[in-house]
């Protein structure tokens, strides 16, 4: 926390001297650590595409123009923006800037000895004088080391000084969010997030291929992927019969650490991952996927297995799209599932409760152009119905066929499936631990009283007494009485 | 006891608090209106008759408070007694829906206020502490009322626990050091256009508010952090990433910078008195923006509880 006096030298380096000064100076510390605050208030009231993608693709819907402004400002993007980069590295080139060299100032000072005794105590704070017995140094000076007061004796005088660590702590605490950066660098570099929607019974392979969403810091690899696989051998939620609300969801996994291991149950719940080293596996989301056979007009099977359809609201009423390419026109099947079946006045077919007690697939079919050669992606669970034509409606239970002019669809039951999260982020270690430290440093810094006393006896026999809080920590007067009750004390 | 009787019981609980919180707060009103009108004791030179010192004598003013620390007393047990019973209904800690952050919330507000009377006489805020924790209580009965619920698999954590307690324990000491910093303000101007008013003249100095609200911060700062570690490690647990900026995290980064910048403002810098108190009233508005408008309008990842 340089002060900046001297008017800047004529040359560059004069100007990058300046520059640096006011940089690591305290009062641009600040501005910029108010700047940070503000600048993270527009990422929290505009929607960001890293959490709220589709609530993005709202605003450019309804306001291209405006919508491509903000884009071109980074609003959707805030916390990666480089203006909002910008702002926190200054800042943290001005707290490495003003950090070290009080650190190197620290080490220097806290294997120095307290300051000579100043001659004029009756200048200081809480200062007090009586005629003494003349034992009086050595009974302070035992005081002071039963308090851990760091002691320099002079003669017919002492000064003592405690609270170090206040400025320790303060030091630790800030070297600490520098080592919080470095976590969140590395992560930034080193790690990797993907998601895979899996069907109870289905193998999961950790391989690239396997994701339906799958994204890389800067440097990672394909290669850096632990090699392991999983299969998803049971999934279970319980749901409370009169709120409809989740109680529980348990997840069975027999994983495979590595190729040639043998397969280990476990378990996965929403607050427990599945951990490997810095890679752990997240049970996300979970819904159902209705299995159905559907044949073509000749009874040869043309689709059959288990399709994951979305969930829409909290008792799990789905919507799916069940494409059929391969026949000659196209197939595709909108769908709702409702694992629980009730109508509902406005909104037709609904689910009344979140558990499969009643399922039912309700279907209208549609042959025609899928479009799914026209390289747009499409979603999995809709289908462009612009250049297909509407040929059967149904609602089938379980166990019921529909047969319509082009075949039929059979309704085999249902499965459920589970979105499992994969994230490997190898600088969170750090993170933590940094989080750690700055919170022990800062109980330090903030807990701390630093303070110095004072001991003089004159060749009179008067004794003064004298001290100084530093930054006003509160307690010293307290403490300089008591100091004097004992010197009175042990001299009778 | 079963769980509908326990629900039914902290329901009882929490309207006996609002009602003892009632009694409260007209104790302070009135000794607020004895304070007012205290009667002038000057001291008076026998010998000549010319004023010595004037004084107001606080007598009624001193018995109005000590009733009311009484209500504010036995109103706290009685808040805690409900908070305890709902928790024990729901078979979990009592914070898994805003009726019940509400509900702990200003039981930490006005635990903090009470833990802070035993060394400050702070007994002339009793007025804005009742009055909060009674709008606070009315809102949550009246507007954000649940039914007693086991919590949804998302909030089954010991970080619950850890996290929110950490959370409501600090707002409720912030939330106090900003009423100090509001009545330094208020006080200040009042001295600066002379001299305070009667019923002020028994307040503490400003010195001494000064010092209190920063002593406040400087107290629960690393509490606060705390809690923002701890939500970062059950994020971490729960959503795969120890942070993704979610509207409430992001303010309670900001309520963390904005508190970090008052106190390196306080002791780095020296930032005394009013710019103090603004940065300090900044910082609280955070705080409270995040618990009202973030947890009923924003989105994100924090708003499962229904409310």
């Amino acid at each position: 926390m340089s002060e900046v006096t001297n008017v800047p030298e004529v040359g560059l380096k004069g100007l990058l001297r300046f520059v640096w000064r006011q940089l690591t100076s305290m009062r641009t510390a600040l501005i910029l650590l108010l700047l940070l605050g503000v600048a993270s208030i527009p990422g929290s009231l505009i929607p960001q595409r890293a959490q709220n993608p589709m609530k993005v693709r709202e605003y450019f819907a309804s306001d291209p123009t405006i919508a491509s402004w903000m884009d071109r400002l980074s609003l959707f993007d805030v916390y990666g923006s480089s203006w909002f980069s910008a702002i926190y590295i200054l800042l943290f080139i001005s707290l490495i800037g003003c950090v070290l060299p009080r650190s190197l100032e620290h080490l220097r000072a806290a294997r120095a000895l307290p300051p000579l005794t100043p001659r004029n105590l009756h200048r200081m704070d809480f200062h007090q004088m009586w005629i003494g017995s003349g034992e009086e140094l050595s009974v302070a000076k035992s005081w002071f080391g039963k308090k851990r007061f760091r002691i320099r004796d002079f003669e017919g005088a002492m000064s003592a000084e405690k609270g170090y660590l206040r400025e320790s702590g303060n030091l630790l605490f800030h070297l600490a969010l520098i080592l919080i950066l470095i976590g969140v660098s590395l992560g930034a570099l080193f790690s990797m997030n993907g998601e895979a929607i899996v069907n109870v019974g289905e193998r999961f392979i950790n391989t690239p291929t396997t994701y339906d969403d799958l994204s890389y810091g800067r440097l990672f690899r394909d290669s850096s992927l632990p090699p392991f696989s999983l299969t998803v051998d049971d999934f279970k939620a319980t749901y409370n019969p009169a709120t409809s609300a989740p109680e529980d969801y348990t997840l069975k996994v027999s994983v495979i650490e590595k190729p040639g291991a043998k397969p280990v149950s476990r378990i996965i719940k929403v607050n427990s991952p599945l951990g490997f080293g810095s890679t752990n596996v997240y049970l996300q989301a979970n819904g159902y996927s209705p299995v159905v056979t559907v044949k073509n007009k000749e009874g040869e099977i043309v689709l059959q297995g288990p399709i994951p359809f979305l969930p829409q609201d909290s008792n799990m009423t789905s919507i799916g799209a069940i494409k059929v390419p391969d026949t000659s026109p196209q197939l595709g099947f909108v769908a709702s599932f409702l694992p629980t079946a009730a109508r509902d006045k406005v909104r037709g077919g609904i689910s009344s409760y979140p558990a499969a007690l009643d399922p039912r697939l309700l279907l209208s079919v549609w042959k025609g152009d899928l479009g799914l050669d026209r390289g747009i992606p499409q979603s999995v669970y809709r289908i462009d119905t612009s250049k297909m034509q509407k040929i059967g409606l149904k609602a089938l239970k379980v166990g019921d066929t529909f047969t319509y002019a082009d075949g039929s669809i059979r309704f085999d039951g249902v499965e459920q499936w589970v979105n499992l999260q994969v994230v490997k982020d190898p600088g969170k270690g750090y993170a933590l631990f940094g989080g750690i430290l700055a919170i022990l440093g800062l109980l330090a810094s903030l807990f701390t009283r630093r303070r110095r006393i004072w001991v003089r006896v004159n060749s009179e026999g008067t004794v003064e007494v004298a001290g100084l809080a530093k930054s006003g920590a509160p307690g010293l007067a307290e403490e300089i009485d008591q100091l004097i009750t004992d010197l009175r004390r042990a001299n009778p | 006891m079963t769980h509908t009787s326990l629900a039914y019981l902290s329901n009882n609980f929490i309207y006996s608090a609002m009602a003892v919180y009632t009694l409260a707060f007209f104790a302070h009103a009135y000794e607020t209106a004895f304070a007012v009108r205290a009667p002038q004791s000057d001291v008076v030179d026998p010998a000549h008759g010319n004023l010595l010192v004037k004084t107001f004598d606080f007598k009624r003013t001193e018995r109005a408070a000590r009733i009311a620390t009484a209500f504010m007393i036995l109103g706290f047990l009685l808040l805690f007694a409900g908070a305890v019973a709902r928790g024990l209904s729901a078979g979990r800690v009592p914070w898994g829906n805003m009726y019940e952050f509400s509900i702990t919330g200003a039981l930490a507000f006005s635990g903090a206020y009470l833990f802070a009377l035993r060394k400050y006489d702070l007994r002339w805020l009793g007025l804005l502490v009742s009055i909060s924790v009674l709008l606070t209580l009315g809102t949550a009965v009246a507007v954000l009322y649940r039914p007693s619920a086991p919590l949804v698999p998302a909030l089954k954590s010991t970080w619950l626990v850890i996290h929110v307690s950490a959370a409501i324990i600090s707002g409720g000491v912030f939330l106090l050091s900003n009423v100090i910093a509001a009545a330094y303000l208020y006080l200040d101007s009042m001295e600066q256009k002379g001299a305070r008013n009667r019923w002020a003249q028994r307040l503490p100095s400003l010195e001494v508010l000064d010092q209190l609200s920063y002593r406040l911060v400087a107290f629960v700062f690393p509490l606060w952090t705390f809690s923002v570690i701890a939500g970062a490690i059950w994020a971490e647990h729960a959503w795969g990433k120890y942070w993704g900026w979610d509207p409430k995290e992001t303010w309670a980064f900001i309520t963390w910078v904005a508190y970090a910048a008052y106190l390196h403002a306080r002791v780095t810098v020296g930032w005394r008195g009013r710019k103090a108190a603004w940065l300090c009233l900044l910082a609280g508005s955070t705080f409270l923006f995040n618990y009202v408008y973030i947890n009923i309008w924003g989105t994100g990842k924090h708003t499962y509880s229904g409310l």
